[in-house]
Order: structure tokens, then sequence, then C-alpha cells
């Protein structure tokens, strides 16, 4: 009972707070951390609450949208949002420190990494892959009764970006991009390929549960540089920008502009905070394969890495 | 039936068919005399709503102020307003009363326990009707509980408790307000129009800028959404009054309060109650949109689980969702119907005329003293949790394993044949053809009024830049509703003739009601794939229930003294549907178009989660890069279209009924 661990926890925090008086805190309003509908947010946030907690704070979960989340961080309704990814939220959180009322807090230490990606049993049908050219050669075997002759790539949400249509263009890729509306359409499309065995490329992220639980890989496209992206020269096609594979790029933590100010110590270890893409994985994997609770999750970590975040408290 | 056409009939059919024939040829037409600026509305011409709308917004939000009071300052004193009951709500329902706030909250009194929220509602089904009742709405509770759904489902019943008192009451006080005033009422109904109709996705960002983050504003947008249909159906049923009934009352000396609220309310309360129902359906219907920006709750656990691609869980989710609200809506019904009745109090002391409620209070007091001792009697243990999750996830596997190449063939099939020709059709006509034509069908079908409201909507779509994306629109949801008619109707039609196939239709089309859509929208892109056909699935799916429920409606209120007649004249049964029942009821069926109509349209924006390319996505990428100006610009392009569907199927429908006599 999720209610009950809390209640246990909390009376066991406030034995602890009562115990340690030295950690004093700077307010006893709680911090409010976001929260979002992917399994390695929820991780990532309730290890930092977690911590903060551990540090004498009061701190509370909000449920909350990952872009709408923005309006409540600048009026200060939330404090803390802890995965705005490069990929998809900077122009929102570069929109957002703009107004002077979010602050970007650094990087969490995970690196998300987006791309084309395939089933391992399509490497039988398409023999060239990962190389991104031998989908020049095999675009047909990704074909389907809309897109024909052409492959289909199922892309992400039209929001997410990632110039796809573009990429198609310059590399002479023989493909069609069909936009899922969201992340779990998406994933739809992957499960239901994998079941049949039936040929499919979509765009795939990481961290995320999917690479753990579908055997596969990512394309290799010419790596990314800002060139190749704003220069047409540069790369593969003279004339075509974006004749390259996608930019990997850190998740960020972005906080209402106030928290330093209010909390200065709790400031201090969410700046510090610092996660790595292996940790997170095995963690999802955990949560969304293995069906273990989120907060067991969270607290076999607390347990097992004690020395690295009292280190984060104690700066 | 040989009747030669009318030179006016000729003029109608003539331009219907050369409208299809400037569809379908019209890019190439259009290529051929180099005058693409006719199927594609030049961009030069657009007027620029979006960035206007976005800047008024972000001077109502930083600089408006009445005196000293800011704008935002008033709407957060609303917001205080609102939390402070659902506050209440939460912490006895859910999350328990506690002293401080966060994590370094105690907690003072846990909440309510399952066995006494469950022994309440029974007692209340039994004081509201009968036992039987309360096995129902018990069993409703039961399943919240055994199927480890309770915790969510409390935080989602606390916030449906605030909100549909609120949407209800208010409803009903504008209904008033406008049943007095004519004026008002003048006044209001645009606005009732465009809170139905634009898409709620449009207005979630500005709401967060003025009511904060979190439940509160969640609450405000179930209630936006919610009410209209309130107010409405108070104005109506407020003139439906009997008149004699209101002399009677001004006869009887009442005064102007005591005429409303003790004569015309209480006479009208039947209509009123199905105001209700529909405040409690819509509230239920936002619990999905509601959880992304904050209210948590059964909502949330659906998004979370179809996230991890776990059908089951979201389903039982689902489920427990259309579980509360058949709940709460049966209890509603039997209390309304209840208060109606006069029921003479025998003279005893309070607590033997209470005594549910001294048993209940005194259950509550009992859990919450022994479950100092025993959790078992707070929350329901887990261990004896039930889950069907794997038998949905198996069901979908196998189905898309073995018959993945029929569902292929028979989206290729309406794809080809049905859908595609009606998306290029629509996309060729040259939108100055298209806006005349909407301005001539206007005319003939409700003269200079509607000809006008047609001609300068359609025209401002056009300024605003979103002509292409509203003409696939207008495909998607034009496609979708046909499907939902030629299969509503028919049903409609057998529910109101065979009362056993009726229970069955019925229910059926209450659970996919409030069944969230997204609940079967994630199996339904894993049989068919991301794209237009599995969008017109969801949509007709959604909207099929107006079209079964108007049908069967009609049908079943055809005079019968008319059917007689047929009898007498010796019809057979084919003969009396088709030549009496279905005339007849034609008006009705209009109607119920019309409402199918409205929910294809308010659909758009979650098909828009399976990757369309119409207004519904472009009110959702608004969403997501939170630019209030154009969620709000495409938004009123769809309110546009629904009004313009809406004024013409009811002026269709009122001449259908002023040709067969129902009204003159």
């Amino acid at each position: 009972m999720k209610k009950k661990t809390a209640s246990i926890c909390a009376l066991a925090l406030s034995a602890m707070t009562a115990a340690s008086a030295a950690w004093a805190v700077e307010s006893n309003d709680p911090i409010k951390l976001t929260l979002h509908d992917w399994s390695g947010q929820l991780i990532n946030t309730k290890i930092m609450g977690s911590i903060l907690q551990e540090a004498g704070y009061s701190i509370e979960y909000v449920q909350a949208d990952y872009i709408a989340q923005f309006a409540g961080l600048k009026t200060g309704d939330l404090h803390l949002a802890m995965e705005i990814w490069e990929t998809t939220g900077r122009e929102a959180l570069d929109d957002a420190t703009a107004t002077g009322k979010v602050v970007n807090v650094g990087e969490t230490g995970l690196m998300a990494i987006e791309e084309w990606w395939y089933p391992s049993y399509m490497k039988e049908r398409c023999p060239g892959l990962p190389d991104w050219q031998a989908l020049k050669e095999c675009s047909e075997e990704f074909a389907t009764a809309e897109t024909a002759p052409m492959g289909r790539y199922v892309g992400g949400p039209v929001t997410w970006g990632g110039f796809d249509e573009e990429r198609v263009e310059a590399l002479e890729l023989d493909f069609e991009v069909v936009h899922a509306g969201t992340d779990a359409a998406l994933f739809a499309e992957l499960e239901s390929a994998y079941q049949r065995q039936d040929p499919v490329v979509l765009w795939v992220y990481v961290p995320h549960w999917a690479p753990a639980k579908y055997d596969g890989e990512f394309v290799e496209f010419p790596p990314y540089s800002a060139e190749c992206y704003s220069d047409a020269s540069v790369g593969v096609n003279p004339d075509l920008a974006y004749d390259c594979g996608k930019p990997r790029g850190p998740i960020w933590k972005a906080a209402w502009a106030g928290l330093q100010e209010k909390w200065p110590g709790a400031y201090g270890i969410i700046d510090a905070y610092r996660i790595s893409n292996e940790e997170m994985s095995a963690m999802v994997g955990k949560a969304d394969l293995d069906g273990v609770d989120i907060d067991t999750v969270v607290a076999d970590w607390m347990s097992a890495n004690k020395d690295r975040w009292s280190a984060w408290i104690a700066k | 039936m040989t009747r030669s056409l009318s030179s006016r009939q000729l003029t109608v059919l003539a331009l219907v068919l050369l409208t299809i024939a400037l569809g379908y040829f019209g890019r190439d037409l259009a290529k051929a005399m180099d005058a693409r600026w006719l199927v594609k509305f030049p961009s030069a011409w657009v007027i620029p709503f979006k960035t206007w709308i976005s800047a008024a917004m972000g001077w109502l939000i930083e600089d408006a102020a009445i005196g000293a009071v800011s704008f935002t300052g008033v709407t957060r004193a609303v917001a205080w307003l609102i939390e402070q009951p659902y506050d209440l709500m939460l912490a006895l329902l859910a999350t328990g009363f506690v002293s401080g706030q966060g994590s370094a909250a105690q907690v003072l009194l846990p909440a309510a326990s399952w066995i006494a929220v469950t022994a309440a509602v029974i007692a209340l089904g039994h004081y509201c009707r009968d036992w039987g009742l309360a096995a129902l709405v018990g069993a409703c509770f039961a399943y919240l509980a055994v199927f480890g759904q309770w915790d969510s489902a409390m935080v989602t019943l606390a916030s449906v408790l605030i909100a549909v008192p609120i949407g209800a009451g208010g409803g009903l006080l504008l209904g008033v307000l406008a049943y007095r005033h004519p004026l008002f009422e003048r006044l209001v109904s645009p606005i009732l129009d465009l809170m139905q109709t634009i898409p709620i996705f449009a207005y979630l960002v500005p709401i967060l800028f003025m009511f904060g983050f979190g439940p509160v504003s969640a609450l405000v947008a179930t209630i936006i959404y919610a009410t209209p249909p309130m107010v409405r159906i108070t104005i109506m049923a407020l003139k439906a009054v009997d008149p004699e009934i209101l002399d009677f009352g001004r006869m009887a000396g009442t005064t102007r309060r005591q005429l409303m609220w003790r004569v015309l309310v209480p006479s009208a309360s039947h209509s009123l109650m199905v105001g209700v129902n529909q405040v409690i359906m819509l509230t239920l219907n936002m619990v999905i949109i509601a959880s992304m920006i904050g209210a948590g709750g059964l909502g949330f656990d659906v998004l979370a689980a179809l996230r991890r691609l776990d059908i089951g869980a979201g389903f039982e989710a689902g489920i427990a969702i259309v579980v509360l609200a058949i709940a709460v809506d049966r209890l509603s019904q039997a209390f309304a119907e209840r208060m109606g009745q006069v029921r003479r109090q025998a003279p005893r002391s309070w607590a033997a005329r209470h005594k549910r409620t001294v048993l209940i209070a005194a259950l509550l007091a009992v859990t919450w003293l022994l479950g100092r001792f025993s959790p078992l009697l707070l929350d329901y243990p887990e261990s004896q949790t039930i889950t069907t999750g794997a038998f949905w996830s198996d069901t979908v596997q196998y189905l898309n394993v073995n018959y993945f190449d029929y569902f292929e063939a028979v989206k290729v099939f309406f794809l080809s044949w049905f859908m595609l020709p009606i998306k290029k059709v629509l996309l060729g006509i040259p939108w100055p053809w298209a806006i005349a034509m909407l301005t001539l069908l206007g005319w003939h079908a409700g003269g200079w009024r509607l000809a006008l409201l047609c001609g300068v909507m359609s025209a401002l779509i056009a300024v605003s830049g979103l002509w292409a994306k509203a003409m696939v629109t207008v495909y998607l949801c034009g496609a979708s509703v046909i499907l939902a008619t030629l299969i509503g109707v028919p049903l409609g039609v057998l529910a109101a003739l065979n009362s056993r196939a009726g229970a069955a239709i019925n229910l059926l089309i209450d659970t996919l009601q409030t069944l969230p859509s997204f609940v079967y929208l994630i199996p339904v892109v894993m049989l068919f794939r991301v794209g237009d056909f599995t969008a017109l699935i969801a949509i007709v799916l959604y909207a099929l229930a107006p079209a079964v429920r108007y049908a069967a409606h009609g049908v079943r209120s055809v005079s019968n003294e008319l059917i007689e007649a047929g009898l007498v004249s010796g019809c057979t049964r084919t003969q009396l549907l088709r030549h009496i029942r279905l005339p007849m009821a034609l008006p009705e069926i209009l109607l119920g178009i019309n409402q199918t109509i409205m929910l294809a349209l308010s659909m758009l924006v979650i098909t828009a989660l399976v990757g369309t390319r119409d207004l519904g996505q472009e009110v959702y990428i608004a969403l997501t890069k939170a630019d209030t100006g154009r969620g709000l610009a495409a938004g009123l392009a769809i309110a546009f279209i629904a009004i313009i569907a809406d004024r013409l199927v009811n002026a269709g429908a009122r001449g259908a009924r002023a040709r067969f006599g129902l009204e003159s």
C-alpha cells in the first residue's frame, strides 16, 4: 500500500529529522517536484525527492504535463522538473529561462539518444544494417500497402521535431515518414510488428524500456554535427542539409528561479545530483518489464548508493 | 415514388454535382490554369490572428488589473475558493487529514476506510430507492476495491464530487437567469456554443496561467467543459413548463422567487436531471485530460499504463471510470426522484429517523479506531486484489498475430474506396467556391441570417490560414459521421422495436461514452497502424451514441394512433417501418446526427494522439508548445465548423418537421 509506506516513511523521517537537528532547513514549505507519465522520469524524480527528504526538506509530488509544466515553473506553483530532454524540451526550456523566472540547474548525467531503430530480425532481410546505406537497398522490405513502393518509417509526434522528412530527402532514402501522435502510439506500432516479426523501422529513444524489451539496434547514420544541420555543403549530400544522424544531448534539470533563494541548501543538492544511463535503464527495466513497484525501485537505489547521495547533501 | 424534380431541386442537384467534380479535378485544374491560390490559400493574405490572441492573453495574465487588483489575483482567489472544499473532500476520501505540508505532514486522521465508503454508498442507494440500487452501487464500489483501483478512484471521485455540484448548480443559476432575461439568453448562447465546441486542449494553457498548477486548474477546465448542457437544458425545461402550472402559481400569490424555486424548478425537475446526468458524464469524460494537468487519479493510471503498453492495466483503470460514472449517475437520478416525492415525517427522535446516517457514522468511527491496529480495515489488502490484465494483452496479441492480414485488407478497402476519394474532393474544392456554396446553402436552409453566418465563419477560417487543415478535419469528421450514422441509426431502430436488444445496446452505448477513448485507441493502433483509419475507428466508436439514442427515441415516440392507422390499412411490419416510423422519426434522427457531428469534432484532439494532420493536431501541437494563440485560433476554427454544421442541420430538421406537420 503506497499510502501506508508513505506514512511510515513520513514517521521515520520526522523521527530522523528530530534526531539530527543539525540539518536545519531554510524553509519548511514543501518543494514541489513534477511527475510525468513515464517510468524513467518517475524514478528520477522520486530519487531526487527521497534525497531531499533525507536532507530534511519537505517535498510534494505534483502530476503535470511535460511542456505545460513550464507555466507552473514560471509562476512558482511548481519548483523542480527533473527531466527536460535536450532533444524534445530544449525550445520550451530556453523560452522559459529567457523570462528569468526559470533556471537551468544543469545536467542530470543522463544522455538522450534518439535515432532510427529496427528489431534484430530485420538484419536477415536487409543484410547491410546497421549502416544507413543498407536502407537505400532494401527500402521495399519496409513498405506497407499504403506506402509501397516506398518504405515506411514511423516517426515521433510532430512536436518532437527531428527533421526526418529532410533527412530522408537529403540521404535519398525511399522512405515515407509517418508520424505517430504520441509515445504510446509509437511503441504500440513496435509491439504490434514485433509480435508478428514484421518489418518495422521507427524512432526510438533511450533511456527507455523498449531497447531492453525488444532485441534490436539503432541505424548508424553519418554522425551529427551542428554544421551538417546548418550548412548544406557539409556532409554526404553537397546540396542539402540534414544529411546526418540526430544530435544526442543531455537531460536537464529545470527549476523555478526562486528556489535557490528560498531553499539554498536544496538547490546545492539538486545541482550536485548525477545519475547514469546504465543505472537508469536497469531501473526502468525493473519497473516496466518485471513489474516492480516504482517506490521499491527507488528505495533499493537509495540504500545501495548511500555514500553517493550523502556526499551531495554534505556539499 | 415517381415525382418529377422541380427546377429548384434540379439546380441544387446540379450545384452539388458540379462541386464534387470541381473538387475531384480541382488540383489539376488549378495547375493547368496556373492559379494555385484557388486551392491553396495564399499565405500573404493570412491575417495573423494567432499572434494577436497570444498578445492579448499575455496582457491579460501579466498586466491586466482593475485598480490595485490584478486579473490573475482574481483568478487565483477563485482557485483558492474551489480548492478549500476540494482539499476537504480529498482528505476525507484519499489522503487523510494531515497537519503540515508536503512530506513533513503528520497524519492526524487517515482517509475514510473502504468499508465505510462502500457501506455509505449502499446506504445512500437504499435511501434513494431500494435494495436493488443499493446492490448495484455496492457492486460498483466493490469492483474498485477488488481490482486494486481504490486509491486512484477516490482521488477521481473527490474531483467529481466538487465539479458536478459546481457545474450543475452554476448551470442551473445561469439557466434561470437566461430564462428571466431574454437579453442575457441571447448574450450567453454564443458563449455556450464556443464552450462546447472549442477543444479543451486549446484553453488548457491559459487556464494554467490563471488558476495555477494542479488539481484546481483541472477542475476549472472540467467545469467549463461540463456546464453548457446544464444551462441549455435548464432554459429549455423552464420554457417547457405547462403555462397552466405557471398561472396556478401566480394565482396562489407567490413572489417571483417562490414562483421560480417552488413552482417552476420542481415542475421541470425531470428534465433538469437529464442535464445533471450530462454534467456527470462529461466530467468523467474529462478525467484523462484533467490528469494531464495534475488531477491525478484514474486518468493518470490510464495514461501511465498505456505508456508502458500495459493494455490490461489501462483497460481496468478505464473500466473503473465507467463503473464510477454508472454509480454516481444512478445515485443522482434516484436521489432527484426521491426529492420530488413528499413524505410525511413520523415524530420520532433524530437518531430513529436517521438510522442509516447513524450506522455509517458509527462504522466510520469504528474503522478509524480499529484501523490503528488492523490496516485491513482502512486499506483493501493488496494481496487480495485480482487483475485480468494479462487476458487483454493476450487477446490483442492473438488477434494481431493471427488476423492482421484481414484487418489490413479491410483497412485498405475503406481507405481506397471511401476515405481517400472524400479527402481528394474536399481538398480540391477551390476555397472561394466552397465559401460561396456554404453561403448559398445557408440561404437555402435558413434565410439570409444563416447565409451570413456560414459565409463569414468559413471566410474567417480561410483568412486565418487554416483552410487546408480545416478541410482535412471536415473529411475525417464527415467520413466518421457517415459511418456512425449507417451503423447507429439501424441499431437505434432495433433498440426501439425490440426491448431485449434495446437493453444490450443501451449498455454498450453507455460504456462507449464513458470508457476513455485512449483505452481502445492503443489496441486499435496495434491492429490498424497509425493513420487516418485508426482515427476513423476511434471517432466512430465515440460518436455512435447520439445517433443510436436519438433514432431510438424518435421511433419510440411515433404516436400510437398513426401506427394503428397503418395497421388498419394493412401495412406489413416492413411497410410500417418504412412508411410511418422512419419518416416520422426523421427530425429526431437528424438531431441525433447533429449531436454525432459535435461529438466527432470533440474527438479530434484525441485522435491527434495517433497522428492525424488536421486542426486537432494543430491544437495539440499548440498545447505541447504552450502557444496560446495558435491553440485558440485552431480551436476557434473547429468551433466555427461545428457551429456551421449545427445551424445547417438544425435548419434542415426544422424543415423536415414542418413538412410532416409536427411544427408550423
